[in-house]
């Protein structure tokens, strides 16, 4: 190392003998942004210098001296003073504090057996919370029901309405775009295969089944989980953040009635509308790549539509939009009302909800299709 | 070894200041918020900025920590400008003072321990086992115990932020600590011993130390000197003895006051 006058800043670190004795002598600028520019090469002579045991430290040259600079120090010595040490007083201090906080983590090694246990404990637990919240948030609702079936005149209507024009109206664009290109490319690639065998006519066989029971509720409920369920849980996760929700609480108003209930009542109600809306772009894009492809008029497509197609699909596409609704509706609130103070919970808490909800539709979906095998399959 | 600043030594009786501020001139729009600025704090003076709310105080410590850049003057730190000269040496500048936001402003995505390690990842020079033990010590240093490392910041009461916070300021060894309302939103007795902390930690690291502060308990427990803005300039710097014989209304007010009264008879005591 080399050895420099006090004024510049640098660090010093020389072996010298004296009395018959080897002598570590130290000087110059102790301090992070001195020594973090060499700190491998000083870590090395530290240490060769500590070897060996009868070294004797001289510190008493340093002229300016921080923590990280003592560190180093202190890991070279091996986490205690060397028998033979000349410090300054005010670095003295540096070394007291470094040997208090080696006790206190000392004190605090607990034991982390089992780790893998713990965390699977933990997911556990975590479940069951989310369990016993979600539940919690249902019955809340159903309170809310009886309560407004006793007090009509406390329905919030404007709250409703605008969040039936905000998840309703304004995703029409979207899912009837989808939709639409939905229709074309099922009704292309199935009309390949159906030319093959001559059976041009099950075209609309196919879309009016595909479409209305299966593919309309389905495709709307995971584009509105995505774009309302995440807007609802991201809006409440704000209205956590800011305490708003603690605000409206403490004026007298439920959160459940206010912010709840509508966005959940409103979802129910837009959701069969855009299942409608939807389907209904579907079997005209579906129409359209008919009539292209395998010359199926619009007139005899309409005229079929209603004979192959029993009226039951229907009523069950409606019926799906509405608990597909109600169930995208109830998990974004859920996630919503579960964000803390903080803006890493906001994230994942949106994420989980539109992760949950696509899942919990495909799941009630399942159960849909084997609840209902026995009606309108002709 | 060559130098990578040429600030001269920290020896005794450095003649040059930590901060300079020179004829400082701040514009919002049409509206000056500081005009014609005069400032000199030296090493080892711990100052607190006093003014009324609007009175630029916080304007002021955002140009001291580099936050604005002024529409006029310019402020110095350690003798060297703020701006200018490229990023590696605005970083090493920055480098050499820790802030402590009024809220904290802890990243709410790392716990505790990564929130103080990052500045001293930033340097990309130590290794992590060496980072470990220096987080601990600050966390010591904060007077928190080594198993507060892994909570996350939501997890924390509003005093072990301000001490995290703290600590993550400490964390390069910084010359100038810049306090933003230290002790706002603090019980009195959690306040109190944030300001023995501070000093505490002001002489075990010889610190230069610069507070915004409405909390004359504060105010007096700390400062060496006290340095009140109004009227878009300092109106008065100099101990508080000195700066309470000052006649204008503002000063009256704040320290003239029953509060005011009472602050400084319990520092006397």
């Amino acid at each position: 190392m080399t050895q420099t006058g006090p004024l510049a800043r640098s660090v010093g670190l020389t072996r010298a003998e004296q009395d018959g004795a080897v002598v570590a002598r130290l000087s110059g600028t102790w301090t992070l942004a001195v020594v973090g520019q060499e700190i491998d090469a000083l870590q090395i002579a530290l240490a060769a210098l500590a070897a060996s045991a009868d070294m004797r430290w001289d510190c008493s040259g340093i002229d300016a001296f921080d923590s990280t600079g003592a560190m180093l120090l202190w890991r070279a010595w091996g986490r205690k003073l060397p028998a033979s040490v000349q410090l300054q007083a005010e670095h003295q201090r540096i070394f007291a504090r470094l040997a208090a906080t080696d006790a206190a983590a000392q004190e605090a090694t607990e034991t982390t057996t089992f780790a893998w246990l713990r965390r699977t404990g933990a997911l556990v637990l975590d479940l069951k919370a989310h369990l016993i919240d979600f539940v919690a948030l249902l019955g809340q609702f159903a309170l809310n029901f009886a309560y407004l079936c006793r007090y009509p005149a406390e329905l919030p209507r404007r709250e409703i309405s605008a969040n039936l024009f905000k998840a309703g109206v304004r995703a029409m664009p979207v899912t009837a775009l989808v939709g639409w290109l939905i229709g074309i490319v099922l009704s292309y690639l199935s009309s390949l295969q159906l030319r093959q065998f001559g059976a041009d006519v099950f075209i609309i066989n196919i879309l009016g089944l595909g479409i209305i029971r299966e593919l309309g509720p389905l495709l709307v409920a995971i584009l509105i989980a995505g774009r309302t369920g995440s807007a609802m849980t991201a809006q409440l996760g704000v209205m956590r953040v800011t305490e708003e929700i603690d605000a409206l609480n403490v004026m007298g108003v439920q959160r459940s009635l206010r912010l709840v209930f509508p966005k959940v009542v409103a979802l129910a109600l837009a959701m069969p509308m855009l299942v409608v809306w939807t389907t209904a772009a579907a079997l005209v894009g579906g129409m359209l790549a008919a009539q292209i492809q395998l010359d199926i008029s619009a007139a005899f497509f309409f005229q079929t539509l209603p004979k192959v197609v029993p009226i039951g699909n229907v009523w069950i596409a409606l019926a799906k939009g509405v608990v597909f609704g109600l169930a995208v509706a109830l998990v974004a609130c859920h996630f919503g009302l579960r964000v803390r103070p903080n803006t890493e919970s906001l994230s994942s808490n949106t994420t989980s909800s539109v992760v949950t909800a696509i899942t919990v539709v495909i799941l009630l979906d399942a159960i849909f299709a084997i609840a209902t095998r026995n009606v309108g399959l002709i | 070894m060559s130098a990578a600043l040429t600030t001269p030594q920290n020896g005794q009786g450095d003649p040059v200041p930590v901060i300079a501020v020179r004829n400082l001139g701040m514009r919002f729009g049409q509206n000056w918020v500081l005009r014609n600025l005069d400032l000199e704090i030296m090493r080892g003076e711990v100052v607190s900025l006093v003014g009324g709310s609007g009175s630029g105080k916080t304007t002021l410590l955002r140009q001291i920590n580099g936050l604005l850049l002024p529409t006029e003057g310019e402020v110095r730190i350690f003798g060297e400008p703020l701006f200018g000269g490229g990023i590696q040496r605005e970083r090493a500048i920055r480098r050499r003072f820790g802030v402590l936001f009024q809220q904290g402003a802890l990243f709410s995505a790392l716990n505790v321990y990564d929130n103080i390690a990052f500045p001293l990842r930033e340097l990309k020079l130590l290794d992590e086992a060496l980072i470990h033990d220096l987080v601990m010590l600050k966390l010591n240093m904060v007077e928190l115990l080594p198993q507060h490392a892994s909570l996350m910041p939501a997890e924390l009461s509003g005093g072990m932020i301000k001490r995290v916070s703290l600590a993550r300021a400490l964390s390069l060894e910084p010359e100038l600590l810049l306090l933003d309302e230290p002790t706002a939103g603090l019980d009195p007795d959690r306040s109190d011993s944030f300001v023995r902390l501070i000093r505490s930690l002001r002489e075990e690291l010889c610190l230069t130390v610069v507070l915004v502060t409405h909390d004359l308990d504060t105010l007096a427990a700390l400062s060496t000197k006290v340095a009140v803005l109004a009227e878009r300039r300092i109106l008065a710097y100099g101990s508080m003895q000195e700066v309470m014989q000052v006649e204008h209304p503002f000063i009256h007010n704040f320290f003239h006051s029953e509060r005011g009264a009472r602050a400084l008879a319990t520092t006397k005591a």
